[in-house]
């Protein structure tokens, strides 16, 4: 069974070296082959599946290595693979999630000359994520992490001849380049350390040193997930990366590759559960983030940069989550896979909407299409339900936990915790029933274009929509499979472990209060924008909004000191470096020059002034000698 | 008595190269045809010594001794470790795709009225010189030996950088000749005087030891019959490794390499960076550690806050660029700042990993600048603003030189990932500190990259761009196989580690280092 | 007689020669002034010869003697052709060896 798992990953990489290297004789067949290779990926998941199930709980690891990677010395990394029931679950949401995001891409890139490619490149993700959730090592996962890295560059700057997309793909990928440094630091820190950085031992080993490498590790790790994750404060690169087409956002953007962030703290929970420094930090960065994205989601009017700010608001909980130790990290996966399922729906519902909108984004522009898009506008809302926590759909189950483990943390810190949990279940029922309301009810908003071209919204074709109501189902079921006798939470104990949360009040009464806060949120939000027109410009709002349409003012801060700062440093080094270190070379060969320019003027040609030199040494020459022997 | 093979593998372009000049410059063809053949068989010749080569057998191998002149203790003495067979396969490599690379670069020049003749047969017979000097550079174990031939490089280095200059420029022809000569005569005379300040140690090695020969001097010291008081040590050492810190080049002897790099045609810059530059960086492992253990030790401090430097330093430089091909100069000497560091970390990781750093980083170079020489090429200029665009227009090419940047920003899959991995890691198992600030240099990588294939390959297609030819037939035949190569030794580079680790095992044990021992190891 | 004086007397010679050498500027003059400056020579070598009792340099001064009669002809050679090329006979018009 074993031998399956590089079929996992061999299958989405021949198709993209296939598709990429094709050329044009491809180009009709070109996205079934992705598709069909990315199914096929989910099938040899599903098979493994089955053969998992049927094995006692203690030994359904399976383990594969095709060969040494890097020997040298102790330094030892293998290509190894390591299926768990933690890497299945990533296994059957990856290829899952692709299989039908490659399916509604047929669709929705039908009208794109280089559609090839762009399933090129989704292969090419899907080999990449899967070799990151399979690694054995962390150097091998590092491979993988990059991979996934490269694939959102290539498909965020998909549209490479709009300077934006190009621009948000660099960005994405040197923000994670920083984070990435958290991970390479790791890995060395593991290697000296344990002398290894292959999860089994290392993670077994935890016990051998002390807390202070442990936090350092940790925290190393944390920065890597903050990189790929977009948490505070590497999460700027998010927003932007809406800049690719929209089945991109909705599998690398929300589904599978920013979750990695949180695979990577859970994967190595034996470091964090020994290093409460590190792990209280990682709930603090889950806290910010979870109401950073809130806020920022809250002011958005571009319907993909609300659901980018919802992202990150909710990878800010499954964070939080994992930084809670073994009460938590079931819940993470959990709410990890349930968000995988409702948020995909819902950036494919967006992608539908603005398929009939002329790629229209701005929600201003939209209004009571409920009538022109059934479709769409039903999986959308179970998707709206689902990730606002609506009792009994996915959200409500794996939310609601995470809440719960929060206020379990203790003390302070879980009060703490708890609020702002609570709060930003608030926030996300606020903004996510603005995102209904401006999109589905009211009148409508838009207007012809400048090129009189007026919008005429239709429901998308089947390869769209089916994709959506399967995504739909999740949204609804998957929680309560999941939550209802804490199955997930059992699959899952081999690998993580489990602790049940105990807060300090009983669990109805948090419970109670969620759905308060939810209804709370809904309440304002129709308030605000259900019973009054909603204006097609923008009012100009807040202070608080006007910083939460622009980031909190994350972008203007990283553009005066960094790029800012950095142009005028390199721009400095340049010319130091042409008048400083060059200088100095040029100066010795002018100086050299300059000396023999003066050096030629004795040679004058004139015999008698030769000769007076000549009198002039042979003189003082004698007169050393002479003196020589005085002394 | 066996056959020479080391000789012939040295000898065989210098006799292709003797043979090419002499061929009519009106048969310019046959003649670039017989230095591609020439530089096949010499790529032949070193996949036998590959071949031949026993990893774990004697430390050098294939050896071939004979007393040149005997007054003076030098010696004709060949022989190969596996550092020195990894980097003669990379020459021997990288020579035909340069020759093919710059098949059309020394052609007469066609002006309105006439054509103006130009020596193309000598282009292609100063390359092969250059690889002859350089093959045997790496297998030389004389110290004498080495340094005729370190030196003697510099001479067709020069007449390819100042005859055959880059034909792209934003000048007028005169101007550009100024520039080229000023180029040319930089780097002859920045390499002489690091080679004079060598010669005068080399000599004074001599007047220590009594002979040239690296066997004999290690008997030497293994019979404790070598006197050499600290001081003394320290000064060799010091007269050596500026020699080779120019080549290399080391941030602050760095200045001539742009402007080598930048005024040479892509094919030249390469032979420049990836080839003759690998001298520097080889002769540091080979002859510094091997000669001079303690004071490398003893310099090892400063050494290593200057490979630093060069890292960072290089790269930042090379966001501020706007020239192409000076871009990629200092990327290269942020990639040598890596190679540096990784030789005197003094782990076999670091030294490994700087092995083969000088090997990849050979093939990322040639990838991204041979595909950046046609780029230039294509639109006659270097200048990063003037283009824009390009992806839509010519996706192989786009494709090629994005893929040639992702291996110069070292992403795990391609083969500089590996060694700069295992130098970050060896520098960090000996220097925390200096490793953590090394690998903020993946950041500044990532961003030049990025920024020099986001403003010449995305955005708008811009109208001089418009009509630009995507790769042709001979040029996909130089670039297909280096990304193969890329990808393969980044997914498989154990074929690579096995021969290298013996070599870097012997290495260590000269300088009496030993790796440090994993923390929880060592603390049972 | 005291040797000494000759000594004395030659380097007088010398002197007087080397001063003619360096000031003055007809090649003639010049050429006569070298061969004052041999003759002191001469003179220096047969006196040290009388005083060291050997013959040692008188049979130097022999050969300078001989220097100088080849010379003579040589330098007499060159001046004339100088002379006939540029009309004059000064040392410094001909100031070729300038870069």
């Amino acid at each position: 069974m074993e031998n399956l798992i590089a079929l996992l990953v061999a299958a989405p990489l021949l198709g993209a070296a296939v598709l990429l290297c094709g050329g044009r004789r491809l180009d009709r067949i070109g996205h079934w082959l992705g598709t069909v290779l990315a199914a096929g990926s989910f099938l040899i998941g599903a098979v493994l599946f089955v053969d998992m199930i049927g094995k006692g709980a203690d030994d359904r690891a399976l383990h594969q290595k095709l060969f040494s990677w890097v020997p040298v010395e102790s330094f030892q990394a293998d290509i190894a693979f390591q299926l768990d029931q933690l890497s299945m679950t990533f296994v059957l949401l990856i290829t899952g999630v692709g299989t039908l995001i490659h399916v509604y891409s047929i669709g929705y890139m039908e009208h794109d000359e280089r559609r090839r490619r762009f399933f090129g490149y989704l292969n090419l993700f899907l080999a990449a994520m899967l070799l990151l959730v399979l690694a054995d090592n962390y150097l091998l996962l590092y491979f993988g992490w990059e991979g996934v890295g490269l694939a959102s560059y290539l498909l965020i700057g998909f549209w490479q001849h709009k300077p934006s997309a190009a621009t948000a793909a660099k960005k994405a990928f040197l923000v994670n380049r920083v984070g990435d440094i958290g991970l390479s630091i790791a890995i060395m820190l593991m290697f000296t350390t344990f002398g290894t950085f292959a999860f089994g031992p290392v993670l077994e080993a935890t016990g051998d040193t002390g807390e202070g490498k442990l936090t350092a590790i940790g925290l190393m790790l944390l920065l890597a997930a903050c990189g790929k994750s977009a948490q505070v404060p590497l999460q700027s690169w998010l927003g932007d990366a809406m800049e690719g087409p929209t089945p991109v956002s909705a599998l690398i953007h929300a589904a599978t590759m920013v979750t990695a962030g949180v695979y990577l703290i859970v994967r190595s929970g034996a470091i964090f559960d020994a290093a409460p420094t590190a792990q209280l930090v990682v709930t603090v960065v889950g806290a910010v983030t979870l109401l950073f994205g809130a806020i920022v989601g809250c002011a958005k009017d571009d319907i993909k940069k609300a659901l980018a700010g919802s992202t990150m608001s909710q990878i800010g909980y499954m964070i939080l989550a994992a930084g809670l130790g073994p009460i938590g990290y079931a819940f993470a996966i959990m709410h990890l896979v349930t968000h995988g399922f409702f948020k995909a729906g819902l950036f494919l519902g967006a992608g539908s909407v603005m398929h009939g909108m002329n790629d229209e984004v701005d929600m201003r522009k939209y209004g009571g299409l409920r009538k022109y898009m059934p479709v769409t506008f039903i999986t959308f809302g179970l998707g709206y339900l689902a990730l606002i926590g609506f009792p009994g759909l996915s959200g409500f189950f794996s939310k609601d936990k995470i809440i719960e483990a929060a206020f379990a943390a203790g003390g302070t810190q879980g009060w703490i915790l708890g609020a702002a949990t609570l709060l930003g279940a608030g926030l996300t029922a606020f903004y996510m029933t603005r995102v209904m309301l401006m999109t589905f009810f009211g009148e409508k908003r838009w207007q012809p274009d400048a090129d009189g071209n007026e919008p005429h919204p239709h429901e998308s074709p089947s390869s769209m929509t089916i994709p959506m109501i399967v995504l739909a189902f999740g949204s609804v079921f998957a929680g309560g499979f999941f939550g209802i006798g804490d199955r997930f939470v059992n699959w899952l104990e081999p690998v993580t472990k489990f602790e049940h949360p105990h807060p300090p009040i009983s669990i109805p009464v948090i419970t109670g209060a969620t759905i308060a806060v939810l209804l709370l949120g809904v309440a304002a939000a129709y308030l605000q924008y259900g019973r009054k027109p909603i204006p097609v410009v923008a009012p100009r709002g807040s202070l608080l909004t006007r910083a939460a349409r622009r980031d909190l003012l994350q972008d203007d801060f990283n553009h005066v000191v960094l790029v800012r700062g950095g142009e005028h440093l390199t721009r400095s080094l340049v010319y130091l470096d042409h008048k400083g270190v060059d200088g100095v070379v040029n100066g010795t060969a002018a100086a050299v020059g300059g000396l023999s320019g003066r050096l030629r003027k004795l040679q004058n040609g004139y015999a008698r002034s030769y000769a007076v030199s000549m009198f002039g040494g042979t003189a003082i020459l004698i007169a050393a000698t002479l003196l020589m022997r005085a002394v | 008595m066996s056959f020479p093979l080391l000789t012939a593998t040295a000898v065989l372009p210098a006799a292709g190269a003797i043979l090419t000049a002499a061929v009519p410059a009106a048969r310019r063809t046959a003649a670039k045809w017989l230095a591609l053949l020439f530089s096949l068989g010499t790529l032949v010749l070193a996949a036998v010594v590959l071949v031949r080569f026993e990893p774990n057998g004697d430390r050098y191998q294939l050896t071939e001794s004979h007393t040149w002149i005997k007054d003076f203790g030098v010696h004709y003495e060949l022989g190969v470790d596996g550092i020195g067979v990894a980097l003669i396969a990379l020459t021997a490599l990288l020579i035909p795709f340069v020759i093919v690379a710059g098949w059309k670069d020394a052609d007469p020049l066609e002006t309105k009225d006439n054509k103006r003749w130009r020596p193309t047969q000598g282009f292609f017979a100063l390359i092969l010189m250059v690889e002859a000097m350089v093959i045997i550079s790496f297998e030389a174990t004389d110290v004498f030996l080495f340094y005729i031939f370190f030196e003697a490089m510099l001479i067709p280095m020069y007449f390819l950088i100042g005859g055959f200059g880059d034909r792209a420029h934003s000048g007028t022809d005169e101007a550009a000749a100024t520039q080229r000569s000023y180029a040319a005569v930089k780097f002859l005379l920045y390499n002489l005087v690091g080679g004079l300040i060598m010669l005068a140690a080399v000599i004074g090695l001599y007047t220590v030891t009594g002979t040239f020969s690296l066997s004999e001097i290690a008997e030497l010291r293994a019979n404790g019959g070598l006197e050499m008081s600290t001081n003394v040590e320290r000064l060799l050492f010091l007269g050596f490794f500026f020699a080779f810190a120019v080549k290399a080049p080391l941030w602050p002897l760095h200045t001539w390499l742009p402007n080598a790099m930048g005024e040479a045609t892509a094919p030249v810059a390469v032979l420049i960076t990836a080839v003759v530059d690998k001298v520097g960086t080889f002769a540091m492992l080979r002859f510094c550690l091997q000669l001079f253990p303690e004071a490398s030790k003893w310099a090892t401090p400063a050494i290593l806050v200057l490979a630093l430097i060069s890292i960072v330093y290089g790269a930042l430089l090379a966001v501020g660029q706007r020239d192409i091909k000076r871009l990629v100069a200092y990327a290269s000497i942020s990639h040598f700042g890596f190679i540096i560091l990784g030789i005197f970390a003094m782990t076999s990781q670091g030294q490994s990993g700087a092995t083969l750093y000088m090997v990849n980083h050979g093939i990322s170079t040639a990838a991204l600048m041979l595909v950046a020489g046609f780029l230039i090429s294509r639109r006659g200029s270097r200048l990063i603003a003037d283009y824009g665009g390009v992806q839509k227009v010519a996706p192989v090419l786009a494709g090629t030189f994005l893929i040639g940047g992702l291996a110069t920003l070292s992403l795990p899959g391609l083969a500089p990932f590996v060694s700069e991995f295992l130098v970050l890691v060896g520098v960090f198992a000996a220097y925390p500190v200096v490793g953590i600030i090394a690998t903020s240099g993946i950041v500044l990588a990532a961003l030049y990259v990025l920024v020099l294939y986001q403003r010449t390959m995305t955005g708008p297609v811009k109208a001089e761009v418009s009509g630009m030819k995507d790769l042709k037939a001979r040029e996909l035949t130089v670039v297909v196989p280096l990304i193969v190569l890329l990808i393969g030794l980044g997914v498989f580079p154990k074929p690579l580690t096995d021969i290298v680790n013996p070599a870097v095992t012997h290495t260590m044990h000269d300088v009496n280092k030993q790796d440090p021992k994993p923390e929880v190891e060592a603390a049972k | 007689m005291n040797p000494v004086n000759y000594l004395y007397l030659a380097s007088l010679l010398f002197t007087i020669g080397a001063a003619g050498v360096l000031i003055r500027r007809n090649a003639i003059v010049v050429f006569m002034c070298v061969e004052l400056m041999l003759n002191a020579c001469n003179l220096a070598l047969v006196t040290f010869s009388r005083m060291h009792g050997n013959l040692d340099g008188q049979i130097i001064a022999f050969f300078t003697m001989v220097v100088a009669a080849a010379e003579v002809v040589v330098g007499l050679a060159i001046i004339v052709s100088l002379f006939r090329s540029r009309h004059s006979a000064s040392v410094d018009d001909a100031s070729l060896m300038k870069l």
